[in-house]
């Protein structure tokens, strides 16, 4: 039983179509946490307790339980109460708002890091909160922000085959589903791997690139 | 209607979470210190296989990893039992990401430290047993609970590889009650219990590590 390259080429059309949907999800998931995680940042600096603690123990019980459990729930629980997303919705949001947790912690310790001057010189010139935010303190934070959240993007890239298990066709699935018909394991599971290696090796590099370009958070 | 006997199966379930999550950390931990100090071996070789474990396991998904231990290892003429599959992917996986720390924490030991153990002639193991790693085991500690959390909610994966962990326990319970809301809440809660008792743990180890210490430390 070993490798067969007839057979691992001919799958290869196949896994092509989960690779979109994996691709898909890791995009659409990388905006829904890109904004929520800013939303619960600011949420977080509120100066309401009604706000900021109720908000605060969300994060911390989204980032201690599983990713997988939390998908059963959109996907299983909701439609219990009356609200049915499509798996793919149910999903991205999954991850989108598991990413949000953390990329939360970015966007606090960005803000966090621009000088307090600045908040001081713009309620000089009278700015605004909205406009203090727009137009000063974001780009300022964001830069040196984007290689930490590109971090995360790529980690949630590695968690997509958890969408699997709520019967999305990503690449994982496609595999699993070519396994059990031909009932051969080694050449799908291993070009899975293989592919997830090579995305990941990439984007060591593409880092690398961001952290030269935009520097890090706190240097 | 009577879910006792389902929250009883659910604990079981727990039981095995934290079996699973006891045995991959300390897997995880003798990777993270055989590769993150093979990192920084003299050896070329010992440095290559070590940046190869880190990124071969941390380039991969835990998820693609756990199956190929499950159904492609057998075809090797590698048996293993579902819990063993379960523990090698995570412990490895998670040993990775750990062998980065410490790494980091060790290079972050300041030079003056090594230089110091020159003058007092100390081998290399002698510097790194008795001057390097009681320093640097500090700052490793709020990563490495970190770690052990992401190993915990890890372990949810292994119920897709029909271990019965609380994951799966959960499902079973779907499955026959059609109740959706009872079970995940619950597994929910101990999870993040078990996430709770991990940082607690760790930050009580951290406050016995650096007992005394106060201004002697940077």
């Amino acid at each position: 039983m070993l490798w067969d390259w007839s057979f691992a080429i001919s799958i290869i059309p196949t896994l092509w179509e989960g690779v979109k949907i994996t691709i898909l999800a890791t995009l659409l998931g990388s905006v829904v946490a890109a904004v929520a995680g800013l939303a619960i940042a600011l949420l977080r600096r509120s100066t309401s307790l009604l706000v900021c603690k109720p908000v605060a123990f969300l994060a911390e019980f989204f980032r201690g339980t599983p990713l997988l459990v939390q998908l059963y729930v959109l996907f299983y629980v909701l439609p219990d109460i009356g609200i049915t997303l499509s798996p793919l919705v149910a999903g991205v949001i999954g991850l989108g708002v598991h990413y949000a947790t953390y990329t939360a912690e970015v966007y606090r310790a960005g803000i966090d890091n621009v000088a307090r001057g600045q908040w001081e010189a713009a309620k000089a010139v009278n700015l605004t909160a909205s406009q203090t935010w727009t137009r000063i303190i974001l780009p300022q934070a964001v830069p040196p922000m984007i290689p930490a959240l590109a971090n995360y993007f790529i980690a949630m890239f590695k968690e997509t085959p958890l969408l699997s298990a709520i019967t999305i066709l990503e690449l994982m699935n496609q595999a699993r589903s070519i396994a059990n018909f031909n009932y051969r394991y080694i050449e799908p599971m291993t070009m899975v791997g293989v592919f997830f290696l090579v995305i990941s090796l990439i984007s060591v590099f593409g880092l690398r690139w961001l952290e030269r370009r935009y520097g890090r958070v706190g240097s | 209607m009577d879910y006792s006997g389902y929250i009883a199966l659910i604990l079981q379930g727990a039981v095995v979470t934290a079996q699973l999550t006891v045995m991959g950390c300390a897997l995880a931990l003798v990777m993270a210190f055989v590769a993150g100090l093979g990192r920084l071996s003299r050896f070329g070789a010992v440095r290559a296989l070590a940046t190869a474990y880190i990124e071969f396991f941390r380039g991969t998904s835990v998820f693609v990893q756990l199956f190929w231990a499950y159904f492609v290892l057998p075809l090797l003429g590698v048996e293993l039992t579902p819990l063993q599959a379960g523990v090698l992917a995570l412990g490895l996986n998670v040993g990775a990401y750990g062998a980065e720390v410490v790494r980091g924490a060790v290079q972050s030991i300041g030079k003056e430290q090594r230089e110091a153990c020159v003058a007092l002639n100390l081998t290399r193991f002698q510097a790194m047993r008795h001057v390097v790693l009681p320093q640097a085991i500090v700052p490793m500690l709020p990563t490495f609970g970190n770690n052990a959390i992401e190993l915990l909610k890890a372990t949810a994966i292994v119920s897709l590889i029909s271990i019965s962990d609380m994951t799966f326990q959960a499902q079973v319970m779907r499955a026959q009650t059609g109740s959706t809301l009872v079970p995940f809440a619950t597994i929910m809660v101990i999870y993040f219990l078990f996430a709770l008792a991990i940082s607690g743990a760790i930050r009580a180890l951290e406050r016995r590590l650096t007992r005394g210490l106060d201004g002697v430390r940077a």
